[in-house]
């Protein structure tokens, strides 16, 4: 009935292989995109953008980023919030030095910073792997936040180590600080969230995505079928690094405007973002935007259910919130170990057959 | 379908209640590793306007509405409260955090909210020629940290040279915010500062004391908050520092701070920027909110340190209203009429004493150009046989030539940075 393939004729090797090969997956994916670029901003408020669509927006690349890593190449990492405050403070250090300098820029280089010190911790993937590859980037999550905090020249020696962003605008608009526009700042993160997911997903389709793909299935396999394991570890490495690095310095720039190391990119911020992706999907672009939407939005949710719509008492909804969100990612977990992107998987194939199942 | 649903929540979530009522947001925290400090303060702040609607009927005729947000300290949430409160005709945020406070001035100076961050926050927003919408009288940690040194001085015959002292911080901005003055006040006194971090949420101090233990200080200061107190008083007690040359700030002396050390506590010292005691308003509270069943938590609180200090930050908060109410002529009062109302807020002795807590504070006149008040803190001592802080001084005044200029240089970064000009000349 839906995503039903009859009629749906190929005629050459590009349209077959597109990333949405179903005609009706194909206008589901314009309709969300559409809705994205030209209702959303239309109907924007502050608490939409800067609760709601802000922190997934910028959660959803983090999660994208580390999806490459873990999920596509298979290298654990739990250095996450680390990386993150690598494109934090590359950013605030950009942004103070160079105020002539463009939001895309800024964020651009501070994806490429990140990327670099990704590659400086990836190194020890190429001799160890599994729980102790997780060690070795745990070292980089608190040695990265140790660095923030103690060296003054990164938040220029301001009296509380805090990072606050300036004010920048492109084309007459403010993007960062708090004069900014929400429908402003939700486009500006929705174009990156756009561009990025575009291209990690035909990255992931193409050579490199396969090398990274057959270094996660059997490494030594890999490397006997001509995979060069450092090349494509450390590409892996940097292409999620990039990815979290901008994802930082968007959370800092135009969703927080003011961050403090500590607290914002702490170690759970590395497990938020890794169980994003469990949750979401291992190896899936969709998981990555799905773990990320459940992980923001259902706490959301949850409190203004209880809080506001029930009246509890504020601590009690919060407590609940935990038992809920835990209960449910265990639920997933058993039920489904693959994450909600196999959920959605099965759903579409499902309804390819419906009402007809065989 | 994903963005459909948001769509969804976010139009039901706008469409939430309107209060008519003056509000005021109370973004507390009664989760996570600094619930316990934060639970009694959120509960005198709710308890003292549920007094004021009980007994007074409101502020001058409107009734006062506490709309609770749990934040769990964290950035994130505190932000998303704003978000979601702020339409609701919120009239003054106190988050009781100073991250949050960092996250909320420039949001809330744009949307013309006024912050009060009472003895937190931004030290520098004490200049209100550049910070028009935060205030943070009576007191900021600048005062906080010259009122201990003070002190130290008063105790020492006039003279810290030579001695060495500790200043053992949360590794946040709240904890760092102390150490400049701290710096200059050693130079100036030129005893010797060693800082030494306790990163977040505390628990983890094993290598501190250690430390404290091999330096052998003559004092240790303490910036901390939550949990982290709770170890610091414990770590003390266990490496035998004698409890009388530990200070902590103000955020840092409380009753849950203390009680888990046990007897090891006695003698633990803290600023205290309220005085305690039998206030008359407490026993109104008991009559009016908690025997009635009204109370936000269960009254045990009720006259602990914290309590205090959020019923008196309730207080601040309902004699701005009052004066804006005054000074407007309107009883329904905007945002902007509780900015002036704050800005031209007078405490009195007299007042206080009306209200059913003299001395619980200092008096005070806040001023365009000063947002900050006088600063004054007193000294207690934790007695672990009674369980009680027994005040140890009178309210004692911080060294304002040492803190003046820092004031001025770190909020002239700030209007440098955002383009602000300074207010208040015209007059």
């Amino acid at each position: 009935m839906f995503y039903r393939e009859a009629g749906d004729y190929k005629t050459s090797y590009a349209q077959d292989n597109q990333t949405f090969p179903i005609a009706f997956d194909r206008y589901r994916y314009y309709f969300v995109v559409a809705v994205g670029f030209a209702l959303l901003p239309f109907v924007m408020t502050d608490y939409l953008a800067n609760a709601i669509l802000l922190p997934f927006l910028i959660y959803a690349i983090a999660a994208i980023g580390l999806n490459i890593l873990v999920g596509y190449c298979g290298q654990v990492s739990l250095g996450t919030g680390g990386f993150m405050a690598v494109g934090a403070y590359t950013s605030y250090k950009l942004m103070t030095a160079f105020p002539w300098m463009d939001m895309v820029s800024v964020t651009l280089l501070s994806g490429l910073m990140t990327a670099i010190v990704g590659m400086a911790f990836g190194l020890p993937s190429l001799r160890i792997k599994g729980f102790y590859l997780a060690v070795a980037t745990l070292a980089a999550q608190f040695f990265l936040v140790w660095l923030f905090n103690r060296v003054p020249w990164f938040f220029n020696y301001s009296a509380s180590g805090q990072i606050s962003a300036p004010e920048r605008s492109m084309f007459g608009w403010a993007i960062t600080g708090p004069a900014a526009n929400p429908s402003v700042k939700y486009l500006f993160c929705l174009l990156f969230v756009f561009v990025l997911a575009w291209l990690a997903r035909n990255l992931t389709r193409g050579s490199i995505g396969r090398q990274w793909m057959s270094i996660r299935d059997m490494d030594i396999a890999a490397e006997i079928i001509g995979v060069n394991p450092l090349r494509a570890k450390l590409s892996a490495f940097a292409v999620s690094s990039f990815y979290v690095g901008i994802a930082g310095s968007l959370f800092f720039t135009v969703y927080l405007g003011a961050v403090e190391v500590g607290a914002s990119f702490g170690i759970q911020k590395s497990f938020l973002v890794l169980f994003m992706i469990i949750i979401g999907g291992l190896g899936s672009i969709f998981g990555s935007f799905a773990g990320a939407a459940f992980m923001v939005l259902l706490p959301v949710a949850l409190t203004r259910i209880f809080a506001d719509g029930f009246g509890w008492d504020t601590a009690l909804a919060r407590h609940i919130e935990f038992v809920i969100v835990g209960g449910l990612i265990m639920f997933f977990l058993i039920v489904e170990p693959h994450g909600l992107a196999r959920l959605w998987a099965l759903a579409k194939e499902k309804l390819r057959l419906w009402p007809f199942p065989y | 379908m994903k963005t459909l649903a948001t769509l969804a929540l976010g139009a039901a979530l706008a469409a939430g209640p309107a209060m008519a009522d003056l509000t005021f947001p109370s973004l507390s925290y009664r989760t996570g590793p600094y619930a316990a400090n934060g639970i009694p303060f959120a509960d005198g702040y709710a308890d003292y306007f549920t007094l004021l609607n009980e007994r007074d009927g409101g502020i001058g005729g409107e009734m006062a509405n506490v709309l609770e947000c749990e934040t769990a300290y964290d950035t994130e949430r505190g932000v998303e409260c704003y978000e979601a409160t702020k339409g609701e005709g919120a009239l003054v945020y106190q988050p009781l955090s100073t991250g949050i406070t960092y996250q909320l001035i420039p949001r809330a100076s744009a949307d013309g909210i006024p912050i009060h961050s009472m003895g937190y926050g931004r030290t520098s927003a004490a200049n209100g020629s550049i910070f028009e919408w935060v205030f943070n009288y009576p007191a900021n940690y600048w005062d906080g940290a010259s009122v201990i040194i003070n002190y130290l001085l008063q105790e020492n015959e006039g003279s810290l040279e030579g001695r060495k002292i500790v200043l053992l911080y949360h590794n946040s901005a709240y904890g760092r915010e102390p150490i400049r003055t701290l710096e200059t006040l050693a130079e100036m006194h030129g005893f010797e500062l060693v800082q030494l971090a306790v990163d977040h949420p505390g628990q983890e101090q094993g290598n501190q004391w250690l430390q404290i233990r091999r330096e052998r200080p003559d004092f240790v200061i303490m910036w901390g908050w939550g949990v982290m107190n709770q170890v610091a008083v414990q770590e003390a007690a266990n490496i035998n520092f004698p409890m009388n040359n530990f200070y902590g700030v103000w955020w840092s002396g409380a009753e849950p701070d203390v009680l888990p050390a046990g007897a090891g506590a006695d003698g633990y010292r803290s600023l205290n920027m309220n005085a305690l005691g039998d206030l008359p308003v407490l026993d109104d509270i008991r009559q009016y909110v908690v025997d009635a069943g009204l109370a936000a938590g269960d009254g045990t609180n009720v006259g602990s340190v914290l309590y205090v200090r959020g019923m008196y930050a309730a207080m601040l908060a309902a004699e701005a209203a009052r004066n804006a109410q005054e000074i407007s002529g309107e009883t329904n009062i905007t945002p902007a009429m509780m900015r002036d109302g704050m800005e031209s807020l007078v405490i009195t002795e007299e007042r206080m004493e009306e209200l059913g807590m003299g001395g619980v504070g200092p008096a005070f006149e806040v001023t365009c150009e000063n947002h900050g008040g006088p600063g004054l803190a007193l000294i207690q001592e934790w007695d672990a046989e009674a369980q009680v802080w027994v005040t140890l001084t009178d309210f004692i005044a911080p060294d304002d030539s040492v803190i003046d200029p820092l004031i001025e240089e770190d909020s002239a970064a700030y209007a440098a940075e955002n383009n602000i000009e300074p207010r208040c000349n015209e007059s």
